[in-house]
């Protein structure tokens, strides 16, 4: 059980480290992409030339080319007055190149000047932001050197990059960051024309623009994220490291078991062997017990892991889910550690002399 | 036709080399069908080493041993344990499973009877039970018995599977006179109504009375046998 637990715990934190890490691609609403080549991750994104943006556009395949802009600045929680880095991210909303849950019915008003989406599943610290635009109907907050008015929430996610996030457009965040340039967004969304190839428009686009910037559709944007906190930080194999110490010390526990087991019904082995069971028999019987264990391990560590999740998930704000895939493939983890572990037991069954029960 | 038990030459030693320790020394013994022979001699003289090698617990190394027509020298672990399933065992201290019952212990023997079902096994453990006198003591553990009784069960699981030859190794040790003279007196029994070999090794004078052959071990060898019947 502890086993399970550990590793349900340790994968969980690593699918949500990635799920929280990809929420912002995930969410964006381009066929491809245009990035510059030595960004490792977006929340320090290289900057991209906004011309390449207009040169994409000559592709006629190419309806909309949407900059996208990204930093980060203090917020001032508007009760408690505290600061705390906070995601900005700038684009034209109304052009449609990333749906956040929420962020549609805020187009409009997002255009007008200092006004700001607040993400309502960013961290407490920055203020109970929903709350009191309930109680209020209109929030101003400060932002930097700013003072901004949050006109709505939208719903995205704290991450291991961002505790908070704030969007707004594209004219709004230079006044925000005024040394930003117009001409340097972190990367350019592509919404193409319906029914175009996108794997041809992709070809043509990476032979037209230059290599300061780097061609890729949706789904390697994603991977692209993902791959930096998995590859490129201590998290991705802190995590793996740690599932996989789950499973050792699982399997010592199990094998601790069978092996205390083995040796205190010795004596009963060696009746059985002396009675005609063989060899073979016996250690089906303790394989048998370590699959039992790992039946009897899985199912109350998966129902204590459900609690864990739910616990966890709303102490860090991190998308914990328990999801089916992750369920068979922990079990089957389990299963093969219990097997392992008997497979090891098995030595002590050598020690079951059946001369000896005379 | 061979008898079930025929060794000659029969000789064994623990450990190898200059540590080697001798305790059967180029022994001869023959056990008839349906003969009861009991084999004493003082501790230390071989009597159980040679009671696991015609049980085929241990692998020959010196000599013929041959069990039920088998020969068990040279034979692999596979064949040896074939061999045992056809020999009813009796332990000084019975070896019953603590957390099965009585029935329980009993079909466990039959375990490896493909022929028969769960069912069966059960019933044939029920009406072996009924022929050692627990027959309402079947759904009972060890803990739940007496010694005598748990000798009985002992006794129940060794026939259980009607076996050609019965090893016992001091099966009355442990037991009152009375209960081991009624141990005794059902093996005898059991043994001349189904014909069994029996071959017990023992310490206790009580139950001489039931022997065919009585057999004298010292330092692994057996001496002149003591007739009680003529076989």
């Amino acid at each position: 059980m502890f086993a399970c637990v550990l590793v349900l715990m340790q994968l969980g934190f690593r699918a949500a480290l990635f799920a929280s890490a990809t929420a912002l691609p995930q969410a964006m609403q381009g066929e491809l992409f245009l990035i510059n080549p030595l960004t490792t991750a977006l929340f320090r994104a290289e900057p991209i030339p906004r011309v390449r943006a207009y040169q994409a556009l000559a592709v006629p395949e190419v309806a909309q080319a949407v900059p996208i802009y990204l930093a980060q600045e203090p917020w001032r929680n508007p009760e408690t007055g505290t600061h705390r880095a906070i995601q900005i991210i700038g684009f034209d909303a109304q052009a449609g190149a990333i749906a956040f849950p929420g962020l549609a019915p805020l187009a409009a008003a997002l255009t007008r000047r200092d006004a700001v989406a607040f993400d309502a599943r960013s961290r407490p610290e920055f203020g109970d932001i929903t709350r009191l635009l309930a109680e209020r109907g209109s929030l101003k907050a400060q932002l930097g050197d700013r003072q901004v008015e949050v006109v709505g929430t939208v719903q995205l996610g704290a991450s291991f990059a961002a505790d908070g996030n704030v969007v707004m457009t594209e004219t709004n965040f230079r006044r925000l960051i005024p040394e930003s340039r117009a001409s340097d967004a972190a990367l350019i969304a592509l919404r193409l024309t319906r029914g175009a190839d996108v794997a041809q428009v992709h070809n043509r686009l990476t032979k037209l623009l230059p290599p300061d910037v780097k061609v890729v559709t949706h789904a390697e944007l994603v991977e692209w994220e993902r791959r930096y906190w998995d590859q490129q930080t201590p998290i991705g194999i802190i995590f793996a490291f740690g599932s996989l110490m789950g499973l050792m010390v699982g399997m010592v526990i199990v094998y601790q078991i069978l092996f205390t087991d083995v040796c205190s019904h010795l004596r009963g082995y060696a009746t059985l062997k002396a009675l005609g069971f063989s060899h073979r028999y016996l250690q089906l019987v303790v394989l048998g017990e370590a699959l039992i264990l790992a039946c009897l391990g899985f199912l109350p560590g998966l129902a204590l892991s459900a609690v864990l999740y739910r616990f966890v998930g709303r102490a860090s704000y991190l998308p914990l889910e328990l999801t089916s895939d992750r369920c068979v493939a922990v079990f089957a983890m389990i299963l093969t550690m219990c097997v392992v572990a008997g497979l090891l037991a098995l030595r002590k069954l050598r020690d079951a002399d059946p001369a000896s029960v005379f | 036709m061979r008898e079930p038990v025929e060794a000659f030459g029969l000789s064994y030693a623990f450990g190898t080399g200059r540590l080697a320790r001798r305790v059967l020394r180029d022994l001869d013994i023959t056990v008839h069908r349906g003969e009861i022979v009991l084999l004493t001699g003082p501790s230390g003289s071989g009597k159980t080493t040679l009671l696991t090698l015609v049980g085929a617990l241990r692998a020959v190394q010196l000599g013929s041993c041959a069990v039920l027509g088998r020969e068990l020298a040279g034979v692999t672990d596979a064949e040896r344990v074939a061999i045992r399933r056809r020999i009813g065992f009796i332990f000084q201290d019975h070896q019953l499973l603590d957390f099965l019952t009585a029935r329980q212990n009993v079909a466990m023997a039959l375990e490896h009877d493909k022929a028969s079902g769960e069912a069966d096994r059960m019933r044939r453990a029920i009406d072996m039970l009924s022929a050692v006198g627990l027959g309402h003591c079947m759904d009972l553990r060890p803990a739940q018995l007496s010694g005598g009784q748990r000798q009985r069960v002992a006794i129940a699981r060794a026939l259980v599977r009607d076996p050609d030859l019965l090893l016992a190794d001091e099966p009355t040790a442990a037991l009152d006179r009375q209960s081991g003279g009624e141990v005794m007196d059902l093996v005898s029994g059991l043994a001349r109504e189904r014909g069994l070999a029996v071959f017990i090794v023992t310490h206790d004078s009580r139950i001489l009375g039931v022997a065919d052959r009585i057999l004298s071990m010292e330092d692994g060898q057996i001496g002149q046998p003591a007739m009680c019947r003529e076989y």
